[in-house]
């Protein structure tokens, strides 16, 4: 596959538009930048967004992870790890300190990012007023006008029914002050991880041909109501059954004798602090 | 937790993939790409219709792969095409310079050049043919033969079949509006991001490029009572252009250009009646075309096309075939089919981020 395909897949133009597409991106933080979506092998929402950034921003050098909701083997991450391996033949990786360029699914690794890293998500609906409006049309003037009733209204409504907010992953933030945006379905929990972030983060929707970016050390504030403030999920009472940990978003594994247990989501994180355990018990 | 484990999950998805090649070749026999090219004429038309990439040597190969699956298939095509680079765009054609196969008016009973039937299932009874399984290719060598004869004697040689349009008879008689040629290059939808209102190059492109039978379904349903528009199939043709690009080194000369091959299409103009509003109130009936085209031979693709390109065109109807976001954003094969097979994938993370609400909820906590 290697020699028939160029490095990294698309022809050198289509990498150099995208890149630009990109660049506007980091410029206009949190605004959704159209850019010309490619069809790839890969299915049209799993993925094809934050594919098409990871393949235009890698280079010989750099160093690959793909994570899925928190795994490095779930069939999503498998799938366009191998792919990129593939095209690029670069070096992948596991570990998110070791990693250039992470791709991923709906979660922000447990790890610290750093400055020299970038996080690229997959995003499938990269509209945080698609809800209230389903006009892409409206919804542009929207964000021109600034006009964000519609994002505080749908949280009015859900504590109004709900007496609490519900929104499950994907709370939209507002960046830099001026857009509002989605941090793609990472849960509740990595939102702060957005915030003032060292690393660069990248967010594609290749279905709904946008990109935006969220560039380091930005300001990134969840929305909420001053009586109602933002709040992440609490796993802070459950405690890792592989590794031990706590304070990380967990997974709820039910057993077979439908007892639960919880083990950490990001298992690469799960996998390096079981490692050390080990070592110190020896 | 089968598909996302701690470690394994990698070893499950090879062995899946090796199963998938087994699956196609369990039986111990197969299709060649050329079996699958000489005998699924249509459905290679609707692939690479979908696909917008002409190969036909491509779209059997990709059918081949997809064990069928035309969506598989789309998909594929699609992908590769994102690989090749695109360095030019053809001279425009005019589309009376269709080399015709098939010429029909369901408007009038006679037009200039006569009405030529070609080949289509439509005038034959939908007779399941019990022996078609016993087929030798002894038998298809007789047939063929004796069409071939046959046709040597009726008309001799291949002449290059040329009419006027039926449209354009229309025109002359004032019955429809007419317009100043627009050469206006087209926007391509594959290059630049939609945005709203679209201009109609946009549309024609998204609805050509459409799902065949989610095409079908939204015009069907304007047709039926969602819109209402009832058009007239003024003429459907289907033949072959022959497509030049021009000299990248001296672009307005017309005797530098190149030939680069012929696309057989489906043509549809179709007559839709439409309210114009005349001084002092007065109304009056005129017509408009919807048109419709798609790559191959893919007759009700391309009269729905045309049905929708009017729907789209009078954006004030109040129904959904007239909203162009509802149309244009949801009838494409790769983003609709990748999105719901996309529910297929993992939500853990989500869905717990989910449940952990709901259960606040429940609790009544804040």
């Amino acid at each position: 596959m290697h020699d028939k395909y160029n490095f990294a897949f698309f022809d050198e133009g289509s990498k150099k538009e995208i890149r630009r597409t990109i660049l506007k991106a980091v410029a206009i933080p949190g605004y959704q930048v159209p850019f010309a979506s490619r069809e790839m092998p890969v299915a049209r929402g799993w993925g094809t967004g934050g594919l098409q950034i990871t393949l235009v921003c890698i280079g010989q050098d750099d160093i690959l992870k793909v994570i899925d909701q928190g795994s490095d083997e779930s069939v999503n991450a498998v799938s366009i790890k191998k792919f990129i391996k593939a095209t690029t033949g670069i070096k992948e990786t596991i570990d998110t300190e070791e990693a250039t360029i992470i791709q991923s699914r709906h979660r922000i690794p447990e790890e610290k990012l750093r400055e020299d890293q970038i996080l690229v998500l997959q995003v499938p609906t990269p509209e945080p007023l698609r809800n209230f409006e389903p006009s892409e049309a409206r919804t542009k003037e929207l964000h021109a006008n600034q006009d964000y009733t519609g994002a505080w209204l749908m949280l009015f409504e859900q504590i109004m029914k709900y007496g609490n907010i519900s929104t499950g992953a994907d709370h939209t933030v507002r960046v830099n002050d001026r857009y509002i945006a989605v941090p793609s379905p990472i849960p509740k929990f990595d939102n702060p991880k957005m915030d003032n972030s060292q690393c660069l983060i990248l967010l594609g929707a290749g279905r709904e041909k946008k990109i935006h970016a969220i560039p380091p050390y930005t300001k990134v504030k969840s929305i909420d109501f001053e009586d109602m403030p933002f709040k992440v999920e609490d796993f802070s009472d459950k405690v890792c059954h592989e590794c031990g940990s706590s304070g990380v978003f967990m997974d709820e594994i039910i057993n077979r004798d439908g007892s639960t247990i919880y083990k950490c989501n990001d298992t690469s994180f799960c996998l390096k602090q079981k490692e050390r355990g080990r070592l110190n018990e020896r | 937790m089968a598909y996302v484990a701690v470690k394994g999950g990698q070893y499950a998805i090879e062995e899946s993939i090796r199963r998938i090649k087994y699956e196609r070749l369990k039986d111990k026999r197969f299709v060649s790409v050329k079996d699958i090219q000489a005998g699924m004429r249509l459905m290679i038309d609707q692939v690479m219709s979908e696909a917008s990439l002409y190969s036909k040597e491509l779209a059997a190969a990709a059918i081949k792969q997809g064990e069928g699956s035309l969506e598989e298939a789309v998909f594929l095509l699609r992908a590769y095409r994102s690989t090749l680079p695109r360095k030019y765009y053809s001279i425009i054609v005019e589309s009376d310079t269709m080399r015709i196969e098939r010429r029909i008016s369901a408007a009038f009973k006679d037009i200039p050049g006569g009405q030529m039937l070609g080949t289509n299932f439509d005038y034959k009874h939908r007779l399941f043919d019990l022996n078609i399984e016993n087929e030798t290719l002894e038998d298809i060598e007789k047939y063929v033969k004796e069409f071939e004869d046959n046709i040597e004697m009726m008309e001799g040689t291949d002449e290059y079949l040329q009419f006027p349009k039926v449209a354009d008879y229309l025109r002359q008689q004032g019955l429809l509006a007419e317009f100043p040629i627009n050469d206006e290059a087209p926007k391509d939808v594959t290059k630049e991001q939609l945005s709203f209102p679209t201009v109609r190059s946009e549309r024609l492109q998204i609805l050509t490029r459409g799902m065949t039978q989610g095409v079908n379904t939204l015009a069907y349903a304007s047709l039926r009572g969602y819109g209402t528009v009832h058009p007239t199939v003024a003429e459907l043709r289907v033949g072959a252009f022959p497509i030049y690009i021009a000299d990248p080194v001296a672009p307005e000369d017309e005797e530098e250009q190149y030939y680069i091959g012929e696309i057989k299409v489906t043509e549809v103009e179709s007559l839709i009646p439409v309210m114009v509003q005349k001084d002092e109130g007065k109304k009056e009936i005129n017509f408009a075309i919807g048109y419709g085209i798609a790559l191959g031979q893919n007759e009700t693709k391309a009269i729905s096309m045309s049905i929708l390109d009017q729907t789209l065109e009078n954006k004030d109807s109040g129904f959904p075939t007239s909203d162009e976001e509802f149309v244009l954003y949801h009838i494409d094969s790769v983003e609709a089919t990748g999105f719901i097979s996309h529910l297929k994938l993992p939500h853990y993370v989500t869905f717990q981020a989910k449940l952990n609400d709901v259960r606040k909820i429940k609790r009544g906590e804040n």
